[in-house]
């Protein structure tokens, strides 16, 4: 039985912020691997497709046949574990800071053997499923887990240190006017986030939904326009140290290729809210995120932003608005190494075309507002990097891995 | 069947030397391994020129190897070797060493091995100690061979029923014998309650069932016996040696190795039998792999050794004199000089200068070598069966 959390007392100003640490990074280029199927939350080891033998730890050639032909493909994660203990010691501060901790000796029904961090309801000797999980250096690890999901185990440690669950953590939502975000700011009090800050990019204007969703006392409205570096610098200062998740939702939509039109104003607004909006925030909440990052149950964890599928290729049709997307998404991938020494995890969720306003003339399937907030609170519990949301979103990731200038070529026939 | 191998007559190993362990050194790797040639040549009564071949183990030595180390000493060695076998290093050093004198590719071999520890060393070492522990054995929890040995002993318990008081019997017998050792850097009585009273460091592992990392080096020569007698040097004997590598890989979780593959060959090799031998210098750097030697070695069966231990005293002067100078568990585990500290022993009770650690009338003696967690179990092992040279 795992010991529920409970929620965190009012921080004592006086103690010392736990300084972030991260558990070994070091890892050689075939385990990123290892590190690719985690981000994406699937179990996937090298397997040999001359002999079909299952390789771990990763190797260069198969073990069994020497086949250079290794690929990562999923594999059964259930095992047995074999043996366990409980460290006392450890050589590594992130680990010194959260001993006593458990690991073992788990045998794969597909044939390795893997060293794991031991969940504390696994019991020695039984069969356990893995799950390979990002931990704080953002690096992939397994985890043993028990078979059947038992009472508060995601409040165990393994899997609390390689999440970024939102249960007890505060949450900025950083445009919680649109659908998409009052979805998400839903979403997140239903996962139990113990507050989420709420921005509001346009206070003088009416939105009766968003009123409505602020008459929750976990709820607190900000007046935050990304737009505008005073704001975002202004509300920074004022709960800057207590968000835990940022959820970057802010987003500016418009049709139209380059040619459409005879100016870029509508291209330098999107570029705006979508791409120096984020860097806007990264600036004035990324650093003090970091510090945080180890800052007990409710430390800083993690970074969302919400972007299109089209930030991976222009959508010709919404050519100015893709062009916003793929800066958002480079900016993106810049934050989430700078904020990876510190442990802080950047998630991508891409979806394709939402069932909102701004998509009035879209065809469907569209994906709803609410499917993309349980996205984002799925990828937090889960811990995993990247998440394609919805079956148009799915599919063009299948396209693009299949053949990439034949999707080109299509979504410029999309009329 | 192989063929059947050569015998090592005519080859002896002499001249063991210990440069003292200190807990710390702010030297580097090559002041413990220069110290420990010299004082090979010292013993010897030779000049540096005259060893003409030279086998070098060291953790500590990066980014130089036994290669660096030839120029670092002005030495002009016509046979080098280099071997990264951790604890196996010794036993595997002199097996290659005696066959390159026996074959005449080299008259004296120098066989040294040393480390140095700083402050910090240690954490180095384990951080990178093979592509597989960075990969997938140092992200969970960075316990180093505590955690491995850790896994590896909570099952062998389960699977023997050995108990704590039973490696507890085996590391108070090796202190009592290390308190006639005055390099052991324990120099502390431990009793059995003190044992079981330690602090928990991984379980089922206790503060004294590890080893302490220390700085400090060993060595020994190898060359014709005529040449030993020519210089008027005691003398051992080689009977037979064995080393093995990752055996028994369908076993998903060690409980034995490699030393059971080879055993049987080992004794018939040498024309005795584990009967015969008047002590055992096993590598221990934890207990639970002291009992799977006696095990693989044939000196109780397998999944006996609680057994064994229960039924024998381990003292210099008691029952099966076992790790007479205390092992690395009291000694004090200096890099890869631990894979030399049983063989430098074994060199000196074969030659009566083992001081207080000297077992009486000691004849025959059998050394042995394990080393390298590279992922889950430990890699490397070998043995060697000595006996007292002829006089």
């Amino acid at each position: 039985m795992t010991n529920p959390l409970s929620r965190p007392p009012r921080k004592n100003p006086v103690e010392r912020t736990r300084q972030p640490t991260r558990p070994p990074a070091l890892r050689s280029r075939r385990a990123l691997g290892l590190t690719a199927a985690a981000a994406r939350g699937t179990f996937e080891l090298q397997v040999c497709q001359e002999c079909e033998a299952v390789q771990y730890p990763p190797r260069e050639v198969c073990h069994k046949c020497l086949s250079e032909r290794l690929q990562w493909q999923a594999v059964p994660p259930k095992g047995r574990l074999l043996a366990t203990t409980t460290l006392h010691h450890s050589n590594d501060l992130y680990f010194r800071e959260r001993l006593p901790w458990r690991i073992g000796t788990v045998r794969l029904d597909a044939g390795p053997v893997a060293i794991a961090h031991v969940h504390g309801d696994c019991i020695d000797g039984e069969a356990v499923r893995l799950a390979l999980k990002l931990d704080r250096s953002g690096q992939a690890v397994m985890i043993a887990l028990p078979n059947k999901p038992t009472p508060h185990m995601e409040d165990d440690k393994t899997l609390r240190e390689t999440s970024c669950d939102p249960k007890f953590r505060r949450v900025l939502v950083t445009d919680a006017t649109s659908a998409v975000g009052r979805a998400t700011v839903k979403a997140l009090l239903d996962a139990g986030a113990s507050a989420v800050f709420a921005g509001n990019p346009q206070p003088w204007k009416k939105n009766a939904a968003f009123d409505a969703l602020c008459q929750d006392e976990r709820v607190q409205a900000q007046a935050l326009d990304v737009t505008d570096t005073d704001s975002v610098e202004r509300i920074s200062r004022s709960i800057g140290g207590k968000v835990d998740i940022l959820v970057n939702t802010a987003d500016y939509a418009r049709e139209g290729g380059i040619l459409s039109g005879r100016d870029i104003i509508k291209a330098r607004d999107a570029l705006d809210v979508n791409c120096l909006g984020l860097m806007r925030l990264a600036q004035h909440f990324g650093p003090a995120m970091a510090s945080r990052a180890s800052d007990g149950v409710n430390s800083a964890v993690a970074w969302v932003n919400t972007l299109s599928i089209y930030a991976h290729m222009s959508l010709p049709t919404r050519g100015m608005w893709s062009a916003s997307q793929a800066a958002a998404l480079s900016a993106s991938q810049c934050l989430r190494n700078e904020l990876r020494p510190a442990g802080i995890r950047v998630i991508h969720v891409f979806s394709g075309p939402i069932d909102h306003e701004w998509e009035q003339l879209t065809p469907p399937p569209r994906v709803s507002p609410s499917a993309i907030a349980s996205a984002i609170v799925r990828a937090l519990q889960a811990g995993t990097e990247e998440a394609y949301v919805g079956d148009v979103a799915q599919e063009f990731l299948a396209r693009m891995q299949d053949n990439p200038k034949g999707l080109e070529r299509e979504l410029g026939n999309q009329a | 069947m192989t063929r059947r191998r050569a015998s090592y007559e005519g080859v002896v190993a002499t001249v063991p030397v210990t440069i003292p362990y200190v807990r710390y050194s702010i030297h580097s790797a090559h002041w413990w391994l220069g110290r420990a040639l010299a004082e090979l040549i010292r013993g010897a009564g030779i000049l540096k020129d005259d060893v003409d071949g030279m086998c070098v183990s060291s953790f500590t030595l990066a980014p130089d190897t036994a290669v660096g180390l030839t120029q670092h000493l002005n030495m002009t060695p016509r046979w080098l070797d280099h071997i990264p076998m951790g604890g196996a290093s010794g036993v595997v050093g002199l097996r290659r060493a005696a066959r390159a004198v026996q074959a005449g590719d080299a008259d004296i071999v120098a066989c040294i091995s040393g480390d140095t520890n700083h402050v910090d060393s240690f954490r180095h070492t384990i951080s990178q100690f093979s592509r597989f522990a960075q990969d997938a054995v140092y992200p969970y929890g960075a316990g180093g061979p505590n955690a491995s040995f850790a896994l590896l002993t909570q099952h062998y318990m389960r699977e023997t029923g050995a108990t704590r008081e039973d490696f507890g019997k085996l590391c108070v017998a090796q202190r009592e014998n290390a308190l006639r050792n005055p390099n052991a850097l324990m120099k502390k009585p431990l009793t059995l309650q003190q044992y079981l009273d330690a602090k928990v460091i991984t379980e089922p592992i206790h503060l004294f069932d590890c080893v302490m990392p220390c700085a400090g080096a060993d060595a020994f020569l190898v060359m014709r016996q005529e040449k030993a007698e020519e210089l008027g040097l005691p003398y051992v004997r080689i009977l037979s040696t064995i080393e093995r590598h990752n055996a028994w890989i369908d076993d998903p979780i060690q409980i034995r190795g490699g030393w059971s593959m080879d055993k049987d060959e080992l004794y018939e090799h040498a024309g005795v039998g584990p009967q015969d031998i008047d002590f055992l210098q096993a590598y221990d750097d934890y207990p639970v792999i002291n009992f799977m030697q006696m095990e693989d070695l044939g000196l109780c069966k397998k999944g006996e050794a609680p057994q064994f231990v229960r039924e024998n005293t381990f003292t210099v002067d008691g029952s099966l004199p076992f790790n007479t100078n205390g092992g690395q568990l009291s000694v004090g585990q200096a890099g890869a000089a631990g894979g030399y500290l049983g063989i430098v022993e074994a060199l000196r009770q074969l030659t009566d200068s083992a001081g207080a650690c000297q077992v009486e009338n000691a004849a025959t003696g059998l050394v042995s070598g394990f080393g390298m967690i590279n992922y889950d179990r430990g890699i490397c092992t070998a043995a060697a069966l000595l006996a007292r040279g002829l006089s």
